[in-house]
């Protein structure tokens, strides 16, 4: 008895250095995720007010102006404050979003002990990695607080308009050091994030957890964490490049012969295409880092709930490896327009399509695994069918844009808004929702409500389907994006009534994420006590308490003796096999 | 049950939507506008097609599946299967973008033919500005340090060449109906894009690059041009028009401002 307890590692005692900086991945995951749900929310609320001025853009209203007193004055929102809205919506999003809550969320708490470990590999540099990641959210959010207020050149900052400094604009000044401060911050928040899920996926797995044991969402947080690492380290070149252009005044990304304002600026020698090129070559792979975890755990979820093993476990495994190396090869899409080699554009169109091939396997992997099945529908499982519909609906409308014959109409218009919205916004939303009905009672112990959830999650796939489609037919006619208003073109007269019928959409939609909020908040409190294995799911979370001591496993050597999905097997007792038991 | 139900509702809006074309292209103007609806519509069919399979058979699944307390059939998967949609998928997707490889390349792969007009284009924050070559067919040198936009100077040709003495710059684009143009662009500050609908065309135009755009309009009218890459808070108003003219009229507008800058 004596020797077991040696393994029980004691929590810490203070507040401080059990709540706030702490160690145990599992305080850092939860962290991680209210950071993501408070970003969620600011970044909403940008899009709701972005939607309204879009089909409003000459109401008065007094809290903009109260809110922006220089960029809304008499509360009529001006078209720079509309950028800068729409940058920072984008921004916000992507990285404190989408990166943040299915990586550093869910992977934090969950991978260790999918896997078996007690911890992370790294529980300092887990530490550092989430204040890291919430001091460049502070460093973010600054930028609408400075002179000029935030950045106007959206998420993808392109040069030389992120380069040139205050004279390209308001916000290009110090709200876009800012910008680039803050982004390089998470950079390095995701460098040390990604070595940390690598080397504890590769070191700390229990006997008996093979890689071919290992539950889906654990391949998909390795992925994930390959693509962080080699991703987020090109874009913090790229980041401390640009800043040197903006107050050294080297010309990485700046051409000789610039008049801007009627000024000649002194560059020399830099090229707008390479901030493009190093931009995307982390671009494209950040959308994949994002839409990975929501495939592993829709694969999760879909098996758990239809009580049936995952068709094609091996498929999905090198489907997702496939999209992960073939992730690295296809920025080059989203620059078919951009002046490079039109020859290079027919090469990166055939990796994208390529690309394609992969997503196609997965989708019919899931559809492959509910046929014959015996689905519970919960609220979980709906928002992973929720996302498998939305990944067919968004994925097929990249078969459009990855043809460069095509992508020279609906480039820059509604229609790749439609798309990445479709695909890597609310589908991987959905992952997330979908993540946090199925883990919640794990995480804290208490069960979310269903009734609460099924409405909420109706209203979202509803309304988010009302909001993304009709994006895709305003490209058609060709409307371009990030436009502040579309009073100047006679052609986008006949947009609005689509236009109008999007921000009433997303309206209802932001309207009805109350519901969520209150679910989530009311069953921290008041959710009924939940069982350790609620789901009768079989991988190793489900196999110890809710929520798990801060050791996870109580000092227990485990050893694993099945697959992550031994549902409804032949012979056994109940339909689910664990994947401790011993038989 | 009601996910199915609503999945398919939703199936079947999307495709009214893309079927009924109420909001669609406008009018194509040339030939490779024309292609390029042609191989739209095609990729609209293939994938408008698994769109409807998929979102159909998923909620077919979710419809017949639901638990019944019975034990669901076990199958780890069937490698004839993965091969069969893997190979589906792959020509269906490569096949396709071979297909549209014809459209790139009769945009960015073709030779610029002998009797092209051809057009400078500059751009800035937040105006277009189109420049000919003049009666003697020579564009005159440029200086960044005579660039003007108060007089009427935005590509800053240079006073002293005579070659551009008879240089005619516009805010709009006027070309010949059926007739090939080269258009030379350029922008000295920022990104910024050239669009027109009815040619199916968008080009980036980038400081520090003259990237060429081989174009012919068929059909004589005025189309809108919106920059269609973003470029600081005038964006959504950088407009310009794109005027196809009958040659004969378009040889009469030239000699016009021809007339205009010799009694300057």
């Amino acid at each position: 008895m004596a020797s077991h307890a040696m393994h029980v590692h004691t929590p810490p005692s203070g507040f401080i250095r059990k709540y706030i900086f702490s160690m145990d991945h599992k305080v850092i995951g939860i962290q991680y995720y209210f950071l993501a749900l408070f970003s969620v929310f600011v970044g909403l609320l940008l899009s709701v007010l972005m939607r309204y001025h879009m089909v409003y853009p000459d109401a008065k209203v007094g809290f903009f102006e109260t809110l922006w007193p220089t960029g809304a004055p008499g509360g009529v929102m001006t078209p720079e404050l509309y950028l800068s809205l729409m940058t920072m919506h984008g921004t916000i999003m992507v990285f404190f979003v989408l990166t943040t809550a299915p990586q550093g969320g869910f992977g934090n708490y969950f991978l260790p002990i999918q896997i078996g470990a007690e911890d992370m590999a790294f529980p300092f540099l887990n530490m550092l990695s989430f204040w890291t990641t919430f001091v460049a959210l502070v460093v973010m959010m600054a930028a609408f607080f400075v002179q000029g207020g935030a950045p106007l050149g959206g998420w993808t900052a392109y040069a030389p308009l992120s380069a040139l400094g205050e004279i390209a604009g308001p916000g290009q000044g110090t709200g876009m050091n800012l910008w680039i401060i803050s982004i390089a911050l998470f950079c390095g928040a995701s460098l040390m994030g990604a070595i940390n899920f690598i080397s504890t996926l590769i070191d700390l797995r229990v006997p008996g957890m093979t890689l071919m044991r290992m539950p889906l969402t654990c391949w998909a947080w390795f992925v994930t964490a390959i693509l962080s690492l080699l991703g987020f380290a090109v874009l913090l070149s790229a980041g401390i490049l640009l800043l040197m252009d903006r107050v050294v005044g080297t010309s990485f990304f700046l051409p000789a012969g610039l008049v801007v304002n009627d000024q000649i600026l002194n560059h020399k020698g830099g090229s707008p295409l390479l901030w493009q090129h190093l931009f995307w070559f982390f671009g494209h792979p950040e959308v994949y880092i994002a839409i990975l975890p929501g495939m592993g755990l829709a694969s999760n979820i879909l098996s758990v709930f239809s009580r049936k093993t995952i068709f094609g476990y091996r498929a999905m495994v090198y489907a997702m490896l496939s999209i992960g190396f073939l992730g690295f090869v296809v920025w080059g899409h989203h620059m078919f327009i951009s002046g490079m080699s039109p020859y290079t554009a027919i090469a990166f169109s055939i990796m994208t399509m390529a690309i394609g091939v992969p997503s196609a396997i997965k989708t019919f992997n899931w559809i492959g695994t509910l046929w014959g099945s015996q689905i519970r529908i919960t609220t979980a499982m709906l928002f992973a069918l929720g996302f498998v519909s939305l990944f067919v609906s968004g994925g097929i409308s990249g078969i459009f844009l990855g043809q460069p014959g095509l992508d020279l109409y609906l480039h820059d218009t509604y229609f790749v808004v439609g798309h990445f919205h479709m695909i890597m916004g609310v589908a991987a939303i959905f992952g997330m929702f979908a993540g946090t009905f199925f883990w919640f009672p794990k995480m804290f112990g208490r069960m979310m409500n269903e009734t609460l959830g099924q409405i909420h999650f109706y209203a979202t796939f509803l309304g988010v389907y009302a909001i993304f489609t009709p994006m895709h037919v305003l490209g058609i006619i060709g409307n371009p994006r990030r436009y502040a208003d579309f009073k100047e073109f006679e052609f986008m007269g006949q947009a609005m009534s689509v236009h109008t019928f999007m921000t009433h959409s997303a309206l209802f939609t932001a309207a009805v994420q109350i519901i969520f909020v209150i679910n989530l908040f009311w069953s921290l409190k008041k959710g009924a006590k939940a069982p350790d294995n609620p789901w009768e799911a079989t991988s190793l979370e489900w196999s110890i308490p809710s929520p798990p001591p801060f050791d996870n496993f109580g000092g227990k050597h485990l050893t694993v003796h099945h697959g992550p999905y031994e549902f409804s097997v032949p012979g056994k007792a109940k339909d689910y096999v664990m994947q401790v038991d011993p038989e | 049950m009601l996910l199915a139900l609503l999945n398919w509702v939703i199936t079947l809006a999307t495709v009214v939507l893309f079927a009924g074309k109420y909001w669609w292209f406008p009018e194509a103007i040339n030939e490779h506008a024309r292609e390029y609806d042609e191989h739209f519509r095609n990729t609209l069919y293939i994938t408008g097609v698994i769109f409807f399979l998929a979102q159909m058979s998923l909620g077919w699944v979710i419809f017949k599946y639901r638990s019944n307390g019975g034990r669901s059939s076990y199958v780890e998967g069937n490698n004839t299967m993965e091969v069969v949609w893997t190979t589906g998928a792959a020509v269906l997707f490569i096949g396709a973008v071979l297909m549209s490889t014809q459209v790139w390349a009769g945009v960015h792969l073709s030779e610029t033919p002998a009797n092209a007009v051809t057009i400078e284009l500059m751009a800035k924050q937040f105006a277009f500005s189109f420049r000919y070559a003049g009666a003697d067919g020579k564009f005159g040198k440029t200086d960044i340090k005579q660039i003007s936009d108060a007089n009427g100077n935005p590509f800053g040709v240079d006073e002293k060449d005579p070659a551009g003495k008879d240089d005619v710059t516009s805010s709009a684009i006027r070309v010949p109906a059926g007739r090939p143009v080269l258009l030379k662009m350029r922008s000295r500050d920022v990104i910024h894009n050239f669009f027109v609908r009815e040619l199916r065309v968008k080009q980036d135009v980038v400081p520090g690059m003259e990237i060429p755009l081989r174009f012919q309009a068929d059909k004589p009218g005025t189309y809108e041009v919106p920059c269609s890459e973003l470029c600081g808070l005038g964006h959504h108003q950088m407009r310009s028009t794109l005027i196809v003219l009958p040659p004969a009229d378009f040889e009469n507008w030239l000699k016009e401002e021809d007339q205009k800058l010799k009694q300057q």
